[in-house]
């Protein structure tokens, strides 16, 4: 068997990878697919706890993550397409309405 | 190395492979095929763990339906090469760092944690799923039916969202 502690530094490097592509990405679209890694990259760390206490209860809050998950993109695509024709660009610096 | 250490290892590569190309690749289409890949080696990652049903759930929902819509809509705002733009200053001083620390903590919080193999008592199989049916539609029925809602809710913000305008 693979040592849980395995499976949770691969979720860390999951989500760090995760973190990365949200801060340097330039593109919209490419930003909510880096939150939607780092929401996989939590899940397999859920599923793993789950594996280690011999618990299924991590993978029910799995499935949750997933419903979640499935509504943001829906919510949130629309979204990138009111941005895209109202802006006519996808590069997030030009949505700056709101900066100081 | 026991074959299943050896599965875990090639699936890791091919997950960790796949989101580092995720940063790398300059257009968004790209990126959507590189975090299939990871989904898809998770995906084989929870058959490892034996969750059967999740990773079933996962190929459908997140590699099927939601990777799906995100290609739609790349293609749909005929999405093209990512601008290169210099990164913002907060990002360039505060970002990586504050990246650096968080990998840092992280690391130390699994290197610091004891050796932990499964204890193996989760049921295999048909029966895993059955006992996580069990879970869901007893012990985890109103979070499930409030999910019921959320979607509803997600359904009409993206139509309000994606109609035009009068």
């Amino acid at each position: 068997m693979v040592p849980t502690n395995y499976y949770l530094a691969l979720s860390a490097i999951l989500f760090g990878l995760g973190v990365v592509a949200f801060v340097f990405k330039r593109n919209i679209i490419t930003i909510f697919m880096s939150i939607e890694l780092m929401l996989n990259a939590v899940n397999l760390a859920f599923v793993a706890f789950s594996q280690a206490l011999g618990k299924l209860d991590g993978q029910v809050f799995v499935l949750f993550v997933i419903v979640v998950a499935a509504a943001e993109a829906a919510v949130g695509l629309g979204i990138i397409i009111l941005i895209a024709r109202n802006r006519q660009s996808l590069n997030v610096e030009r949505v700056n309405l709101l900066k100081f | 190395m026991t074959p299943h250490l050896m599965l875990f290892f090639v699936l890791a590569a091919l997950a960790v492979g796949g989101a580092v190309s995720l940063i790398v690749a300059s257009h968004p289409i790209r990126s959507a095929l590189a975090l299939i890949v990871v989904m898809v080696a998770l995906a084989g990652l929870y058959l490892l763990l034996g969750a059967e049903f999740v990773a079933a759930v996962q190929i459908i929902v997140y590699a099927g339906a939601i990777m799906v819509l995100f290609v739609f809509v790349i293609m749909l705002l005929n999405a093209g090469e990512e601008e290169r733009t210099n990164v913002s200053r907060l990002a360039g001083t505060a970002g990586i760092p504050l990246a650096v620390a968080l990998a840092g903590f992280l690391a130390a919080a699994v290197a610091r944690s004891t050796p932990v193999t499964a204890t193996g008592a989760a049921a295999q199989g048909a029966a895993s799923t059955r006992a996580l049916a069990n879970l869901l539609f007893r012990e985890f029925v109103y979070p499930f039916e409030l999910t019921s809602f959320l979607i509803l809710v997600a359904i009409l913000g993206a139509l309000v969202l994606a109609q035009r305008e009068k």
